[in-house]
């Protein structure tokens, strides 16, 4: 069964089947497609063949053949729990957006349904230019997601995510197309084995870390994100922060590594640099911020930074042992990166979710406005309280583990690179807590708080699967991380392969 | 002569607007609407001729050898006779409700279709230069239609002056490139080229006169100081009957002097071309952002997306060629649903002519707005419409002809030119609309536009329906 085919074009052509339903029944079609894509794509857990690095599920089909590139598809370690959080997310959207959306839901549902579709493409596509057309097709639908259900600075914001991540990835673009002129193909794989001088690598480096750069995003072209973070509708930041942001992580691990791991070898100190920054300096920013939104934007560049920081610590990690023997600490670093993305998009979705709550209620998403909401919300407290914890990286949830495995694995490249990297256990637990602080505890700070009612049924499902899985994969992440164990040792293996 | 069936198209094309031309005349006012009918009666026939007689594979000349039927011709015959199908579809209310004489207004535009299929099937220069001087005579009647309105009169003029004048350094080049080889047919003109070695002096001289002719025809800069004025100043249905189909012609008018004539000059119109098509996508792209009256925008962009065309010819290549076509066409019509729209906005003859006019779109007829949007995104050259795939098509052709640098100087630009079409999907679904009418346009007009809008999706998602025909136009 061609289960990734099938999750795309359902989520796409589900999303305009929900448009076509109308106001009243979107809800409900959109819900049931959302459920079927998580329980497809479960398939991909349950037929997944945790001992091979080759492409699994892969699906084959002519479709541009003068220019040869073909409709093909597939799955590896690192692609596949990619797209489980999608459709997993996705459902999450769905339900958060019920009685929420007001002004053309069937609209709004359905430009969802479509962008899944969409994202599930950019993590299943196994040629570069299907990689291309799904990357940048996600972008129409979260255009008009932040430009018509946005706050009251929308167009700026929304007119600013689209350019900034359009002028990041057409130097990809043309990057692939050079390549793909070179390997005559255009399948990513051919990519791989293409041997490129370093000058060629050099240049082909940077056209895909300003494509990944800004999407992940990294210091200094993260300023689209705190914008398009605020302006969003609550699912909209929840889906761009689980998912898109990853679209960048998820490209770094699949092209400029493998692709260019010369030129990633002599640039990677740019990396871990601009990593660094963004994990002390963003914390450091979060910190300083009124809008809860806003902070929890700060808190994902500056959890990015963990991210790129495992995935190019790992030259560092191999140039300090000669033997071979330590390639288990960067096969660590890029699991720690990849159960990082994961855990952020639980968390980080919760975390949007929870202001949304708020934000639903008061209608401010001003920390300011707020104060002892634990009072009359003690449920909700309880789990913004849980998620906040997570995103500090509390351990036993899974914000401690990706985080933990980065900081070890990086202590084996430099110590001082780990001791930077570990302050984000005090930033990250400094800011997000004073925030709890000042929204959640204390004496009710004002009429709105005190006439606030607690999470509904709906709410309470909502985040109770998020706050589930950031449990489950804080106590046993080893579903996770097995799956994507072989895919990132043969990863390893070709980064340290030079190709010149 | 054995072959003159090969010109029946055009032959009956001829035919037909006469026809309606004095048929005109004996119809009373009641019955004006006839000459619509049988103007897109006519179009048909002539698309089904067009297939009926076209041959299987290779060329056929007739003539002389001064016409000739090839693959390409066969494509771009159809791409144009379709476009023109649905330019007289979206033009036919507002032509009327501008009390533009029917009559006119289609026999002239008939009769420049007639010339761009000529020019099209052309295989020597004087055929060539014939089919161009019927389309450009006929463009420029066409945008004097409104003959009351000083705007109208004067693009007209202006139109015609610097026409005449790019005609004028066609010919001779022409003349220069007769007097070098001795032929004015394409195939003995290359020959004898080739045999040359690079070409005289003469020759080269000849063919900077002739891409300054065909720079002009395409609005390529820096000779396209005349498009904004003419899409300002002529009414919208003509604006939208020049921004669509005489782009395909142009197109095909380059291939056949430059690929079909002087391909072995490439090295010399190579440089002019990267010139013209850098220029053409910076100027379009950067003044189109200053602008706030929609046609001058959309004529902008018709600047920036011939320097893409124009980028794809200078490559060379069989697949440079291919590429440029599969640009003009979709180009074609993505530009004829833009105006479709703008069209349909258009109301009790009042004219959408600011950008700002477009405001709340989405609010009034979401319909519209959401074709609307696709058509732009298309033109940005986003993924899945099929602007992207015309984008990568030629770009991949440039940088297989090594021309890295001016395919990263084309993606910025595309950069920038994403920001005003993103500002006018801004204003039709972002802002609030002015006057909350939803637009009213009858079914086969909403029809058409929803075809159109599909099409772009369509061939977005299998853009090898299209891509096939071109690559097989040029023997790929």
């Amino acid at each position: 069964m061609p289960i990734l085919s099938l999750i795309i074009w359902l989520t796409i052509l589900g999303g305009l089947l929900t448009l076509f339903v109308g106001d009243q029944r979107c809800r409900m079609t959109a819900l049931i497609i959302s459920i079927i894509a998580f329980v497809l794509s479960m398939g991909l857990y349950f037929g997944f063949d945790n001992n091979t690095a080759e492409m699994q599920f892969v699906e084959f089909a002519e479709w541009l053949p003068s220019f040869g590139i073909n409709y093909s598809l597939g799955v590896d370690g690192i692609s596949a729990p990619l797209i489980i959080l999608t459709t997993f997310i996705n459902v999450i959207v769905v339900i958060s957006a019920w009685e929420v959306i007001k002004d053309k839901p069937a609209m709004y549902l359905a430009s969802f349904l479509i962008m899944t579709g969409f994202m599930v493409g950019v993590f299943a596509a196994t040629d570069s230019i299907l990689f291309y057309v799904f990357f940048e097709a996600t972008l129409i639908p979260m255009f008009l997601i932040i430009g018509i259900w946005g706050g009251p600075r929308r167009v700026y914001a929304t007119i600013k995510f689209f350019l900034y991540t359009f002028l990041g990835s057409v130097f990809m673009l043309v990057a692939l197309i050079y390549m793909g002129n070179q390997a005559d193909s255009f399948a990513i794989k051919a990519l791989h084995e293409l041997a490129l001088s370093s000058k060629a690598q050099t240049l082909i480096f940077f056209a895909f870390f300003v494509a990944f750069a800004v999407k992940i995003p990294m210091w200094p072209v993260h300023t689209w994100l705190p914008d398009a973070h605020v302006e969003a509708p609550t699912a909209g930041s929840a889906v761009l922060a689980a998912i898109m942001l990853k679209m960048g992580g998820y490209g770094f691990m699949r092209f400029s590594l493998p692709v260019v791991p010369d030129a990633s070898q002599q640039l990677a100190w740019l990396v871990i640099l601009f990593s660094l920054i963004a994990v002390v300096y963003i914390g450091f920013v979060a910190l300083a911020q009124a809008d809860m939104k806003k902070l929890i934007a700060y808190s994902s560049i500056s959890h990015m930074g963990f991210v790129t920081l495992g995935m190019f610590v790992i030259f560092g990690i191999i140039a300090n042992s000669a033997d071979g023997v330590e390639s288990g600490h960067a096969v660590m670093a890029l699991e720690g990166a990849m159960v990082q993305m994961i855990s952020h998009g639980f968390i980080s979705a919760a975390m949007f979710l929870c202001v949304g709550v708020l934000y639903d209620r008061v209608h401010s998403r001003e920390i300011a406005d707020y104060g002892g909401v634990v009072n009359t919300m003690p449920l909700f407290a309880a789990f913004i309280v849980f998620f906040a914890m997570a995103n500090a990286g509390l351990p036993g949830t899974s914000g401690f583990v990706g985080e933990f495995m980065v900081i070890l694995a990086t202590f084996k490249a430099n110590f001082w690179f780990a001791f930077l990297a570990a302050s984000t256990l005090i930033l990250g637990a400094a800011y997000t807590l004073w925030m709890i602080k000042r929204v959640i505890f204390g004496d009710v700070a004002n009429d709105n708080v005190a006439a606030l009612t607690d999470i509904n049924q709906r709410e309470k499902i909502m985040l109770g699967l998020l706050a589930a899985m950031v449990l489950f994969f804080g106590l046993w992440p080893a579903p996770m991380v097995d799956m994507m164990h072989a895919t990132i040792e043969n990863l390893v293996v070709q980064v340290t392969t030079s190709k010149l | 002569m054995e072959n003159l069936g090969l010109a029946a198209p055009e032959m009956f094309l001829l035919c037909a607007i006469c026809l309606i031309l004095v048929g005109d005349l004996f119809v009373t006012d009641e019955r004006k609407p006839l000459a619509y009918g049988l103007s897109q009666v006519a179009l048909l026939v002539t698309l089904v001729l067009t297939w009926w007689i076209s041959p299987d594979d290779g060329a056929v000349s007739a003539f002389g050898g001064s016409f000739i039927m090839d693959q390409m011709s066969v494509v771009c015959k159809s791409w144009i006779l379709i476009v023109s199908i649905g330019v007289f579809l979206y033009s036919r209310d507002f032509v009327n409700a501008h009390r533009i004489t029917n009559g006119e207004y289609y026999t002239l535009a008939l009769s420049g279709v007639l010339g761009m299929m000529i020019m099209v099937s052309s295989a020597t220069m004087l055929t060539l230069y014939l089919g161009l001087e019927l389309l450009s005579l006929s463009l420029y009647a066409m945008v004097a239609l409104k003959r009351t309105d000083a705007k109208s009169s004067e693009a007209a003029m202006k139109y015609f002056v610097l026409g005449a004048l790019a005609s004028g350094a066609l010919l001779y080049g022409i003349s220069m490139i007769y007097g070098a080889t001795g032929s004015l047919h394409f195939n003995v003109i290359a020959s004898s080229l080739a045999e040359g070695g690079q070409g005289s002096t003469a020759a080269v001289f000849g063919l900077a006169f002739l891409v300054v002719g065909i720079a002009f025809k395409f609005g390529a800069a820096p000779f396209h100081m005349w498009v904004p004025d003419v899409y300002e100043g002529a009414p919208t249905s003509v604006a939208l009957y020049i921004s669509a189909a005489p782009k395909i012609a142009a197109f095909a008018l380059a291939i056949r002097f430059l690929v079909d004539g002087l391909e072995t000059a490439h090295n010399s119109w190579q440089g002019m071309l990267i010139v013209l098509s850098l220029l053409s996508i910076v100027i379009g792209n950067l003044i189109a952002l200053a602008q706030v009256s929609i046609k001058r925008m959309l004529a902008y962009s018709t600047i920036s997306h011939v320097g893409f065309i124009l980028l794809g010819i200078l490559a060379g290549s069989q697949q440079g060629y291919s590429a440029a076509m599969f640009y003009a066409i979709t180009y074609s019509f993505t530009s004829l649903g833009a105006f479709g729209v703008i069209l349909a906005m258009d109301r009790m003859g009042v004219e959408v002519n600011l950008l700002t006019d477009l405001r709340g779109l989405f609010r009034r007829s979401p319909v519209y707005a959401v074709v609307m949007m696709l058509l732009l995104v298309s033109m940005t050259g986003v993924p899945p419409t099929v602007g992207f795939y015309a984008k990568l098509a030629v770009l991949s052709a440039a940088v297989k002809a090594d021309l890295v640098w001016l395919a990263v100087i084309a993606v910025i630009f595309s950069v920038v030119g994403a920001f005003y079409y993103l500002r006018v999907i801004k204003y039709m679904f972002f802002d609030e609309p002015v006057e909350p009418l939803p637009v009213v346009a009858p079914i086969d007009v909403q029809l058409g536009l929803t075809i159109n809008g599909a099409a772009i999706i369509l061939f977005g998602i299998f853009p090898g329906l299209i891509m096939a025909a071109c690559a097989a136009a040029f023997g790929l």
